[in-house]
């Protein structure tokens, strides 16, 4: 049970636009993503930080939303599956994950989109098993993983 | 292929008969991948209607205990808490089969598993609920849990889990001979005996299952990440007790089934029933523990195979035992134990057959149908007992197998009809590209070689009815081509599929069609998406409906050209000299309303005997593949190198899906073979999280070659069978086989672990059996032997054959 007291206000910087926020300070990144601010783009598998699905960046690293609070996040930049197009241009990752059918049920899909835009912003051309390694910890069940290697491939190569 | 960055990896996709198609063949992106990939597709937890109710169940914490009170008073006395319901308010059993209509939403006589649910709550937000689930007093009398196959033959210490079947805790048994085994075996030049376990495992959707319902103007209506709206809007009529036009369920978009979403579950009807008390919108998501509880995942099976072989290999008879542990409900079990029995003489030609099947009850959440439902725990015995046997003959293991294989256009013992079969072309497509005949032979590095195959839709509805399997209707306005079908996209690209055929028959693109699918208010009813169905009956159905719009279309534009309907082109864009648009107009002034309908229901091919509707399919799909690998004899440590896959899909409508359900079935299927594990102690799940229940990661993964072979089925739509199940099936056997062919130890067991693999090498080095694996089989009380005379096996010949 929530009670007043333990409500906080938080200025958070979700996707360049600013908010100030009153939640429960106990609340998770994840859940106020999802349910204060209504960015539904950002799922989550297990909100014990082990499948990678609520994966969103802060200050452009890789970051579980569900192992995350609010007041620890103010001041930094966060980006969530909504801010990676640009109006309604799909960013190159996306783009290339349309073509590919890299995305089956779609519901790891923003998490690994988000840790893939990390990777290729530090590594512009990484190889496959650096692409491995930077997605180890998110899951995905329907893909098999290859096609989401292939398309982070040629989202690399028409980013390059 | 155009568009792909790795053309390598695709090869022998014919272009059979393919030519004059101008979409399907297309790897063209699904018609929701770009809502995918935004963050824009909603899924069932996504949805937060004003005023919405957060409900949270309470579980049972024993494996097995009576319940003598419930006491919820002090959780309904709590601020923020709306609503408390127990078992005598949802008091009326469901079950998927209606033969087994066992469970309750919420029990209040008996828990049976850890997890059962036993009281719900709705209140203003998650943390309110979950608080006054924990203030509900429930009294237990403790029972012996039982949890074993083993346990569940013998005479129960308390009482029963459920009160039918039996004797003890047996669920179901079925014994069926096609043939004479004994006199195959009796002609046999060798015959061998093995027994093999295939240990339980689950689905683990990325999906944690969620459902909200409404209850406005007397009608409840229910968004719910199911695979099946139809199976769900049944069981709510019942438990709800209202008549099915007051209910309404839609499937919202689906994060993952797998087959674990194929059951009605108690959420879905909790949340209904919660909607209607307080005439507020409910939502329940699972928490990941819940959605292990949920399970209706692979049931672990205990097998025993008994074969007759000429000393070409040649097989003369067959007699398979299984035991399933089914946990603690029906779900789908009496359906998983013939599975376990029924496909082996799909891929090989098995001239005698004898089936023997159990499933006993456990205190352990229910097994159900997952990806290949019943049936890679026999093919893993099967492919291994085969590569046992031609060893013992000194026969190539794969040479000896091929020799085997069915042929097209036959019947199988069981009476199961084959039309389309690649099951050779594959096996020579992996055996050739893996190099397998060639191999080098090292310690520590082997290859496996397995095949299968897998129904494209169930022949038989889980209830029985004369009625259409699918259905689809098509309005066509100034507004453009709506598609109307039950069918439930689970991530497979059902939607993608329906939308390509119509696409195809009116001489459109796949993004020109809208959609309306899974909503038991505005579509046909099909019984969705599990059995491998969708493309092939919902395909044909859509493939119907089309056609019957594309002649109102035609004949309209054939009028105002004065021609004949046979002289009117459609394609791109166009009927005839009009543009699609233009064509519509004069049709729906010359007809009125454009809307056609189409629907399929499955030839009547099954067997004269009792059980055999379970097995017929239209066509079936086949696949092989090779399993390359290191492993290491002092850790027992496997490092999977590659994997070849071939798979017989008849035709690919969407080659890019194809491939991605091939390769999400062989990952699944490594998964199966190496790590996933559904395991227990004294009653509890010994890992309910994801990061202790162990799947395939990024790094695990290798590399997969797909080879897509069509066969062009005589019935399926454009040809095409099923892809989302096959291609798993041949991998735990392939990777069992290299494992032997590295290191010299059976393992007889799924998972292959790197313990039970030094065991084996551990007992090899011992001078005992050099393997791992279960010691026998136990003693079951199985029924009577039905006795069934084979068919004819040349189809054409079969007097029952419809094609």
């Amino acid at each position: 049970m929530t009670r007043d007291a333990d409500r906080v206000v938080v200025a958070l910087d979700v996707n360049g636009e600013k908010a100030d926020l009153l939640v429960p300070v106990h609340k998770t990144l994840l859940e106020v993503l999802r349910e204060d601010m209504q960015l539904t783009g950002t799922k989550h598998g297990c909100e014990l930080g082990e499948c990678g699905t609520c994966t969103v960046l802060v200050d452009g690293r890789p970051e579980l939303s569900c192992l995350l609070l609010p007041v620890q996040l103010e001041g930094r930049a966060i980006t969530t599956v909504e801010g990676m197009a640009r109006g309604s241009e799909l960013h190159p990752l996306q783009q290339a994950f349309v073509e590919l059918g890299a995305a089956q049920c779609g519901y790891c899909t923003p998490g690994i989109l988000l840790s893939a835009k990390s990777l290729l912003e530090s590594n512009a051309r990484p190889s496959r098993d650096e692409i491995r390694e930077a997605l180890a910890g998110n899951l995905c069940r329907c893909t098999g993983y290859a096609k989401i290697l292939d398309a982070i491939e040629l989202a690399a190569d028409r980013m390059g | 292929m155009s568009g792909s960055p790795h053309p390598g990896r695709r090869a022998a996709l014919s272009a059979q008969q393919g030519g004059d198609l101008s979409v399907v063949g297309k790897p063209l992106p699904k018609v929701d991948a770009v809502a995918k990939v935004t963050g824009r597709a909603i899924y069932a937890d996504d949805m937060l209607p004003p005023r919405t109710l957060h409900c949270r169940i309470l579980r049972s914490p024993h494996p097995h205990a009576r319940i003598l009170a419930v006491d919820t008073s002090a959780a309904r006395r709590m601020p923020g808490v709306r609503a408390v319901i127990t078992g005598h308010d949802l008091p009326v059993k469901f079950g998927i089969l209606p033969v087994t209509q066992d469970e309750r939403a919420l029990e209040h006589e008996k828990v049976r598993y850890v997890g059962d649910p036993v009281a719900a709550v709705a209140a203003i937000d998650e943390e309110t609920a979950a608080a006054a689930c924990d203030a509900i007093s429930v009294e237990y009398e403790v029972l012996e849990p039982v949890m074993s196959i083993e346990d569940a033959l013998a005479e129960p210490k308390d009482e029963r889990i459920q009160d039918y079947g039996g004797p003890n805790n047996i669920h179901k048994l079925v014994a069926l001979e096609f043939g004479d085994v004994d006199a195959g075996l009796a002609r046999a030049d060798h015959v061998r005996e093995d027994v093999f376990f295939f240990q339980g495992n689950t689905h683990l959707p990325m999906e944690q299952h969620s459902a909200i319902a409404t209850y406005v103007d007397g009608k409840v209506t229910l968004w719910s990440s199911t695979q099946v709206v139809h199976y769900v809007h049944r069981a709510l009529a019942k438990v709800l007790e209202l008549p099915m036009n007051r209910i309404r369920v839609i499937g919202a978009a689906h994060g993952g089934g797998f087959g674990g979403k194929t059951d009605p579950f108690a959420h879905e009807i909790i949340v209904c029933k919660l909607a209607m008390l307080t005439g507020r919108p409910v939502k329940c998501t699972l928490t990941r523990e819940e959605v292990f509880y949920a399970h209706r995942g692979r049931h672990p099976v205990l097998m025993w195979v008994r074969t007759g072989v000429t000393r070409e290999g040649r097989i003369t008879a067959m007699h398979f035992r299984t035991a399933l542990d089914g946990g603690a409900y029906g779900s789908y079990g009496v359906a998983s134990t013939f599975y376990t029995g029924t496909l082996q003489p799909v891929t090989y030609d098995i001239p005698a057959y004898r089936f023997e099947g159990c499933r006993v009850f456990t205190n352990k959440p229910p097994c159900g149908p997952k990806r290949g439902h019943g049936t890679p725990q026999p093919r893993f015995a099967l492919e291994l007992h085969l590569e046992k046997i031609a060893h013992d003959l000194g026969l190539d293991p794969a040479a000896m197998k091929r020799s085997n294989f069915v042929t097209p256009m036959t019947r199988a013992v069981n009476w199961l009809r084959i039309t389309s079969c690649g099951l050779d072309e594959c096996a020579e497509l992996v055996l050739e590209a893996s190099g397998y005949r060639h191999r080098t032979r090292r310690p520590g590095h082997g290859m496996g070689f397995a095949i299968s195959s897998y129904l494209s839709g169930a022949g038989t509805a889980i209830y029985w009815n004369d009625m259409p399997h699918s259905e689809v209707q098509i309005k066509v306005d100034r507004g453009g081509v709506t598609v109307y079908c039950g069918a439930m996209d689970i991530g497979q690209g059902s939607d993608s599929v329906l939308a390509t055929i119509v696409a195809e028959e009116l001489g459109l693109q796949p993004s020109d069609i809208r959609l309306v699918t899974a909503d038991t208010d505005t579509t046909p009813i099909d019984l969705g998406s599990y059995s491998s169905r969708v493309t092939f009956m919902a395909g044909n159905a859509a493939i119907q409906a089309a056609r019957r719009m594309r002649s109102l279309l035609v004949e309209a534009a054939a009028a105002k050209m004065a021609c004949a309907a046979s002289q009117v082109a459609v394609g791109a864009e166009r009927i005839g000299d009009f543009s699609f648009e233009e064509a519509s107009v004069l049709a729906e002034a010359r007809f009125g309303t454009l809307t056609s309908a189409g629907s399929y229901t499955p030839p009547k091919i099954a067997g004269p005997y009792k059980g055999a509707g379970v097995g017929p399919s239209p066509a079936y799909s086949y696949s092989a593949c090779v399993v390359e690998l290191n492993v290491d004899a002092r850790s027992g440590l496997i490092d999977v190198n590659k994997i070849w896959i071939a798979h017989d899909v008849g035709r690919a409508i969407n080659p890019l899906l194809v491939e991605g359900q091939i390769e999400g079935s062989v990952y699944m299927g490594l998964g199966e073979a190496l790590m996933e594990e559904q395991a227990f102690r004294k009653g509890l799940h010994k890992w309910p999280s994801m990061l202790d229940y162990k799947s395939l990661t990024f790094l695990e993964m290798p590399e997969v070659e797909t080879f897509i072979v069509e066969t062009i089925d005589p019935e399926g739509p454009y040809g095409a069978k099923e892809a989302g199940q096959g291609p798993l099936l041949p991998v735990p056997p392939a990777l069992s086989a290299a494992v032997y062919d590295a290191l010299g130890v059976w393992i007889d067991e799924v998972p292959v672990t790197p313990e039970k693999i030094v065991e084996a090498l551990r007992r090899k080095g011992k001078g005992e059996p050099a393997r791992f694996g279960p010691a026998r089989f136990p003693a079951i009380p199985y029924p009577p032997i039905i006795k069934v005379e084979p068919p004819a096996k040349d189809l054409d010949r079969a007097s029952t054959a419809t094609i």
